[in-house]
């Protein structure tokens, strides 16, 4: 009970925090705006190539913007940790008895709240441009639900790096080596049926296509139950897994000073 | 008396080879102020971060309000109220979100926590900023509010690492009254870390200079002081060989304590004032010259001279690495 109190009073700070300046969401949006118009331009004869089904690649490529959103999002995370530790914040955060678990999953679950409102905007955004929900109000809650359960793993990694390396740059760097290419060895941009058969291979391993082709099945197709909920599970289990390691880092960091 | 901090050879190495603490042993009274004095890097802060279970040591053991700190760190932490040398507190959010935060923390909730946070913010004189932003605060409330923060659960032990440093000097004295005003009324236990021999010596009613991750002496300031027995001559020397000067001074029967540093010479007599002829004619005598004479009083800097073998010039450390 008081691990839920505390989780909920750290993950207030951030709340708080956005509420004062709700401008940031705007800043967070421009880069899921880009690439959803930029490739839904881009890739738009995909859906001429034999054997895409799908209907119009909005409806194909929203489900993969909405994942690739939740992820990079997530994964500036740590960046409030590393403030935290410079600022003096942490070190005292961490002499109170406070429930280890309750910093890294508060801070997740503001990351999640943030993420529910960023995707459920692009959402809106793909609907004006034309994408046809099929799976209606439940299936894109479903779409916004994986994303932000795949965010919450990202976000652990997010914060565990932060207190492990404590460097902004560090962070950076992994968050811009690692989102691309995760998004690429999966289905977000392109029919799993078309790619290489290496990177479907991949992809069977990848998180973000677990979410993917989940929340693509939900939204956009008629839903696969069996599909969906496996890969929720899937989702928890990572995200549980990402939450471990970054409560750990916290002795660890300890054991540094 | 009952012990409040009892400390005992404690031992930290900090990679590739820096010891920080040399089994640093410390036991602080129940309800008094004990003032850990030193440069940066001499393991102050290494040891209130062992003290208040945010680092360990490689060897040794310590109790905290009677609480074993490395078997029982939760429970220490119970116990400790802790005042970093950073602020503490989340400059996004406003004082009493801050106040609210640590309370929660604490297990302190509802009803209680609420009445708590006002009187602390009444108490240390935030109330009118309450719903504020910290960030927008200026030093000094940033500094109480810090304070606030580590007292909100009543702490038995009250850690207090360099609480002043940055503090202008208005500031600063506020800051002094509150201590001393938590010691007498409140009988908390203070462990407070400083490299202002002043303020060790206003404040503390023991005090231990640490050098280099050791305690090399201990004691109430005034017994400190009463131990140098006399004054400190200071001599800066004009241009002359090290070993012409300290064969002049080797001749003078009053003085003791000779140690010469750079250009500067210092030596202890019982008085002074009866000294100086002396010291200047067996100057002359061997040619040295002789570019002012003061005379000092017994302060903390003496003692701090003379046990830990330098002179103490926090000015210029605050730029070393805090290794510790």
């Amino acid at each position: 009970m008081i691990a839920v109190r505390q989780t909920w009073q750290v993950s207030l700070r951030g709340v708080r925090a956005l509420i004062r300046q709700p401008g940031y969401l705007g800043i967070t949006l421009t880069q899921p705006i880009i690439w959803l118009l930029l490739f839904g331009a881009l890739f738009k004869a995909v859906t001429r190539i034999p054997g895409f089904h799908g209907g119009s690649y909005i409806n194909f490529l929203t489900p993969g913007i909405v994942v690739m959103l939740a992820i990079s999002s997530a994964g500036w995370t740590g960046m409030g940790f590393i403030e935290d530790i410079n600022s003096g914040v942490m070190d005292r955060q961490l002499v109170s008895p406070v429930w280890r678990g309750a910093l890294n999953a508060g801070s997740v679950l503001y990351a999640m709240i943030t993420i529910a409102i960023q995707t459920t905007l692009i959402v809106l955004l793909a609907w004006a441009l034309g994408a046809d929900y099929k799976g209606g109000l439940g299936g894109v809650l479903i779409l916004v639900a994986l994303g932000g359960l795949l965010g919450a793993a990202f976000a652990s990694l997010s914060n565990g790096l932060a207190v492990l390396t404590r460097q902004r740059e560090t962070l950076i760097g992994a968050v811009s080596a690692v989102i691309l290419p995760l998004v690429f060895l999966s289905s977000a941009l392109m029919q799993q049926n078309l790619v290489p058969g290496w990177i479907r291979t991949v992809s069977r391993y990848n998180p973000v296509n677990w979410a993917v082709e989940a929340g693509r099945s939900a939204a956009m197709q008629k839903i696969d139950w069996g599909l969906v909920a496996s890969r929720f599970a899937l989702l928890a289990a990572l995200a549980a897994l990402c939450a471990v390691f970054a409560t750990r880092a916290f002795a660890s960091y300890q054991r540094s000073l | 008396m009952e012990l409040a901090i009892d400390a005992h050879e404690l031992t930290k190495t900090y990679p590739p080879d820096v010891r920080a603490l040399d089994r640093l042993s410390l036991s602080v009274q129940a309800g008094t102020i004990f003032g850990l004095l030193g440069p940066n890097g001499a393991g102050k802060s290494t040891t209130v971060r062992i003290l208040t279970t945010l680092s360990r040591p490689d060897s040794g053991s310590a109790r905290v309000a009677g609480i074993d700190v490395l078997e029982d760190p939760v429970g220490a932490r119970r116990a400790i109220g802790v005042v970093g040398q950073k602020h503490g507190a989340d400059p996004e959010a406003t004082g009493r979100e801050n106040l609210v935060l640590q309370g929660e923390f604490h297990g302190i909730t509802g009803a209680e926590l609420r009445r708590r946070v006002l009187a602390a913010l009444e108490r240390f004189g935030l109330a009118d900023a309450a719903d504020r932003q910290a960030k927008t605060y200026s030093g000094g409330m940033q500094r109480r509010l810090d304070v606030a923060m580590g007292l909100l659960h009543r702490p038995q032990v009250l850690f207090l690492d360099e609480p002043t440093t940055s503090l202008d000097p208005e500031a600063r004295t506020e800051m002094w009254q509150e201590i001393e005003r938590l010691a007498r009324e409140e009988q908390m236990t203070i462990l407070l870390t400083t490299h202002y021999l002043e303020e060790a010596d206003r404040l503390a009613s023991r005090l231990a200079i640490v050098d280099r991750g050791r305690i090399v002496v201990e004691g109430s300031p005034q017994q400190l002081k009463s131990d140098l027995q006399g004054d400190t001559i200071q001599v800066e020397l004009g241009a002359c060989k090290d070993a012409d000067a300290r064969a002049a001074l080797a001749r003078v029967s009053d003085i003791t304590d000779l140690s010469l540093e750079g250009r500067t010479l210092r030596a202890r007599a019982r008085d002074g004032g009866a000294a100086i002829p002396a010291v200047l004619t067996a100057l002359d005598t061997h040619g040295v010259k002789v570019a002012s004479v003061t005379l000092a009083r017994p302060s903390l800097d003496e003692v701090y001279l003379r046990h830990a073998g330098r002179a103490f010039h926090p000015a210029e450390d605050a730029y070393a690495k805090e290794a510790a």
